[in-house]
């Protein structure tokens, strides 16, 4: 896709969504878009590091956490306006990225991976013990009443979402074009290779983990508000971790679409199973789900459109010759 | 005084803690340290041996123990068979390293959330005649909750030890270590040896299962604590080195007791996480590393 | 003698834990000079180019390329600087094409020149040989295409030194023969050349000087027939 029809497309998602706050009565439809976009970004930026790159990353929950407990500190401190929240969660979020960047010098493969769980444990530990955000207990927070333009907050929430989540695929589209992403994809097919051919190895992996890390806090900062309870078990949840891998993993891991496509569908998917089963067997679904694609499909739902496409492109040829 | 009784027991209690972790690591030290297969699932095998025990004892009234040794040929099995799955996937395409990571992430998810559905987040604990005891030695309270996990993991790591030294097969696991060519020569279908050793590796999960919920209540989601635990002790333990991991086990398990009785128990997991950053930030090979 | 290196290895040790995989190794490569590096498995060959080419940083000891003190720099500097390789075992960049392959060295260490990528690509392949393959995926090439590869990739990236790690071991005779042309043709081109190898023909056959390691040590230096008449050589390869 060029350039001019992607924009053109993410401004008519924009409208489309603006449009759709103007109709739309039933707040329960603001409520579980909110958590699909939401997905949108943290299944994208995992993807920069893990789909570009090659880094599995298990710590979503640590950088979505922080960025809503930067959030959480900002209203009990200094009743700090959303964008305020936004821009602090993705510095914060972002510092971790660049931290966890460094030490994939040491670390590689699956210790790296492991290494990132260790991050969201010994993270979530430190915010369960941290009294000021409510330490276990948890903490509730007062969800401003309306916003200005929109009648409702959760609406005005909602349309950020959708613009996080455009904000985010433009960055990976942008990524996976320019030289940076030539140059990540090398550095996942073989580093040592990568470096010796010229790839600045470490600087590109800083950037990967650092744009991943200011995605995911981005996700964070607005869910204080949007959720208005914040306690460490629920911001912390494996299920972040599950969904934001799972997702470009069964959309399609080497493309920007993929996790968009992933996370459309799994997010939705949940939100109704949540409504009408329950939500720990939709749970279930979702990682049965990840284990049939991780062996049967392992470039996902892209990869197999690919396939079928070029084989029936083939088919075509042969017909017509 | 108080404060030195203190440093004892949480000693003491560090010590039992650690032979414990032995028995939960074992399975990581074999799959990951000699296969190189990322079972970061193996804590959730854990747990669901916690489960076997509960419903054996619920039911039936059997000894955890007892259970967990029933029980272990049922866990081989599916350790096999779960190896099976993993070698057609990813292990003969050549794919194993992080896709493989993403198969065990999901089959970890699975298992946990069935666990979740099936008994729900109560926590769940066993009766036997002997948990509740203790006994002292000076001013040290020893409690057979912890004194028995203790014993019986000291004697699966001795087990496993002898087993992997002295036995056919056990030497065949470790040469598949160090290369499958070796291996070949020895007349040995490195399938089949990989195959043996990760259905050991998920049967000491039954074992170590019953032992956890011995030590105290369980619940589903608590294998996510263990996965840095086990890794911590593993990667500690020198990757593969049975009394390495014994040795490492018994570190993680003095530093989170000494972490807990002065600092609080909420700080306790942070440990051995920490522990485990440290490790691998340091020193990747391990403190008895190759 | 010092002052004419164009690669200049000065005293570079390597340990690894207790294991001293290189003591003090010197040599000096002359430009465009075929140089070959050999000795017997686990003699610190391949430690040595890892530390010229910089995926390993020397414990001791400098390397100095083109005048420039390069001890300490990461290797896509070196890379950048005119220093190239192949691997052993090739590392090809497996989700992309053969052409893909060779445009990351020209985009990143290639030094400019935006426009014609495409074609000095091309240009490379044609003179492996591998013009055929250019759109094919890098993974499903045979043995000797990845090992042409390697090369191809190395080329790219525009080397004024080209360090070739047994870029023809397990390959057959003519297969090697292929391999050399290529090479004594790169040289042609003025690109100095540091050859690792065991297959020996290859290896009096295409160097000027040798180099021998055993155990971490340099143990003899020479033209082809003062190595293949060195009392030390002989014992290294055969034992006493």
């Amino acid at each position: 896709m060029g350039a001019r029809s992607f924009g053109a497309v993410a401004l008519a998602v924009v409208v489309a969504g603006l449009a759709v706050t103007r109709v739309l009565d039933n707040q329960y439809y603001y409520f579980a878009g909110y958590v699909v976009l939401q997905y949108v970004v943290l299944a994208t930026a995992w993807n920069i590091l893990g789909g570009y790159t090659g880094y599995v990353n298990f710590g979503t929950p640590a950088f979505f956490a922080l960025g809503a407990y930067t959030a959480v500190v900002l209203i009990q401190s200094l009743k700090a306006p959303l964008a305020i929240q936004l821009v602090a969660g993705a510095i914060i979020s972002g510092l971790l990225g660049l931290a966890l960047g460094y030490l994939t010098l040491r670390l590689r493969g699956v210790f790296f991976s492991i290494a990132t769980l260790a991050l969201a444990v010994v993270l979530q530990t430190m915010f369960i013990n941290w009294e000021y955000t409510g330490g276990a207990r948890g903490i509730t927070l007062v969800r401003p009443a309306s916003a200005p333009l929109f009648g409702n907050y959760v609406q005005f929430l909602f349309v950020v979402m959708l613009g996080l989540a455009v904000l985010a695929v433009a960055t990976a589209w942008w990524i996976e074009r320019s030289w940076i992403g030539r140059g990540l994809t090398a550095i996942r097919d073989n580093e040592e290779a990568a470096e010796c051919m010229g790839v600045p190895t470490l600087r590109l992996k800083l950037v990967a983990t650092t744009v991943s890390g200011v995605l995911m806090g981005l996700a964070g900062a607005p869910f204080p508000y949007y959720v208005t309870f914040v306690e460490p078990t629920s911001v912390f949840d494996l299920n972040y971790a599950v969904n934001s891998l799972a997702m470009p993993m069964i959309g399609g891991s080497t493309t920007w679409i993929g996790p968009v496509i992933g996370a459309v569908l799994l997010g939705t998917a949940q939100q109704i199973a949540t409504v009408t089963i329950s939500s720990a067997l939709n749970l279930l679904l979702v990682g049965l789900i990840l284990v049939a694609f991780v062996i049967l499909a392992p470039e996902g739902i892209v990869g197999l459109v690919q396939r079928l496409a070029r084989r029936s492109g083939e088919r075509t040829r042969r017909s017509g010759v | 005084m108080v404060w030195l009784d203190l440093l004892l027991n949480a000693l003491a209690a560090g010590i039992l803690l650690g032979g414990f972790y032995a028995a939960v690591s074992l399975g990581i030290a074999l799959a990951f340290g000699l296969l190189d297969i990322v079972n970061i699932a193996h804590p959730v095998f854990v747990m669901l041996g916690s489960y076997v025990a509960y419903g054996m004892n619920a039911r039936f009234g059997f000894d955890p123990i007892l259970t967990g040794l029933l029980f272990t040929p049922v866990f081989y099995a599916l350790g096999v068979l779960l190896y099976r799955v993993y070698y057609v996937s990813f292990e003969r395409k050549g794919a194993e390293s992080l896709r493989g990571l993403v198969f065990f992430f999901g089959v970890l998810f699975i298992v946990e959330v069935s666990l979740l559905l099936a008994f729900g987040v109560d926590y769940r604990m066993v009766e036997a005649r002997y948990i509740g005891e203790t006994f002292q030695i000076g001013p040290v309270g020893i409690a057979f909750r912890l004194l028995v996990p203790c014993v019986v993991g000291v004697a699966l790591t001795g087990a496993l030890y002898l087993f992997l030294s002295r036995t056919f097969y056990g030497r065949a696991i470790q040469a598949v270590a160090q290369d499958s060519f070796a291996l070949r020569l020895m007349g040995a279908n490195p399938f089949r040896v990989k195959g043996i050793a990760f259905g050991l590796a998920i049967a000491t999960a039954a074992l170590a299962g019953a032992l956890l919920i011995m030590i105290g209540p369980v619940e589903p989601a608590m294998n996510r604590e263990y996965i840095g635990r086990v890794f911590a002790v593993a990667v500690l333990g020198g990757m593969g080195s049975i009394g390495g991991t014994l040795v490492a086990a018994i570190i993680v398990g003095v530093a989170e007791s000494l972490t807990s009785t002065f600092y609080g128990p909420s700080w306790g997991v942070a440990v051995s996480f920490g522990v485990l950053l440290l490790a691998l930030a340091v020193r990747p090979s391990g403190l008895f590393g190759r | 003698m010092s002052a004419e290196a164009f690669l200049d290895v000065q005293g570079v040790t390597k340990r690894f834990g207790g294991f001293q995989a290189l003591s003090a190794v010197s040599l000096q490569v002359r430009q465009g000079e075929r140089f070959g590096l050999i000795g017997p498995n686990g003699s610190g060959k391949t430690t040595l180019i890892n530390c010229i080419s910089g995926t390993l940083r020397t414990d001791g000891g400098r390397i100095v390329f083109a005048d420039q003190d390069i001890t300490t720099l990461p290797a896509h500097r070196r890379t950048r600087l005119g220093i190239a390789r192949s691997f052993q075992i090739p590392k090809p960049f497996t989700s992309m094409t053969v052409l893909q392959n060779l445009m990351i060295p020209i985009e990143y260490a290639g030094r400019g020149h935006r426009d014609g990528v495409v074609d000095e690509a091309m240009g490379i392949l044609g003179l492996m040989g591998l013009a055929a393959k250019a759109h094919v995926p890098s993974a499903a090439l045979t043995q000797i295409e990845m090992r042409k590869l390697e090369l191809a990739r190395a080329m790219a990236a525009r080397p004024r030194l080209l360090v070739s790690d047994e870029a023809m071991a397990g390959l057959s005779s003519t297969e090697v023969d292929d391999i050399l042309a290529i090479l004594f043709e790169l040289n042609q081109r003025g690109i100095t050349i540091v050859m690792i190898e065991h297959i020996m023909r290859a290896v009096m056959r295409f160097s000027e000087r040798i180099a021998v390691l055993d155990a971490g040590e340099k143990i003899a230096e020479g033209g082809p027939d003062e190595i293949l008449a060195d009392k030390r050589v002989e014992k290294a390869y055969l034992g006493e």
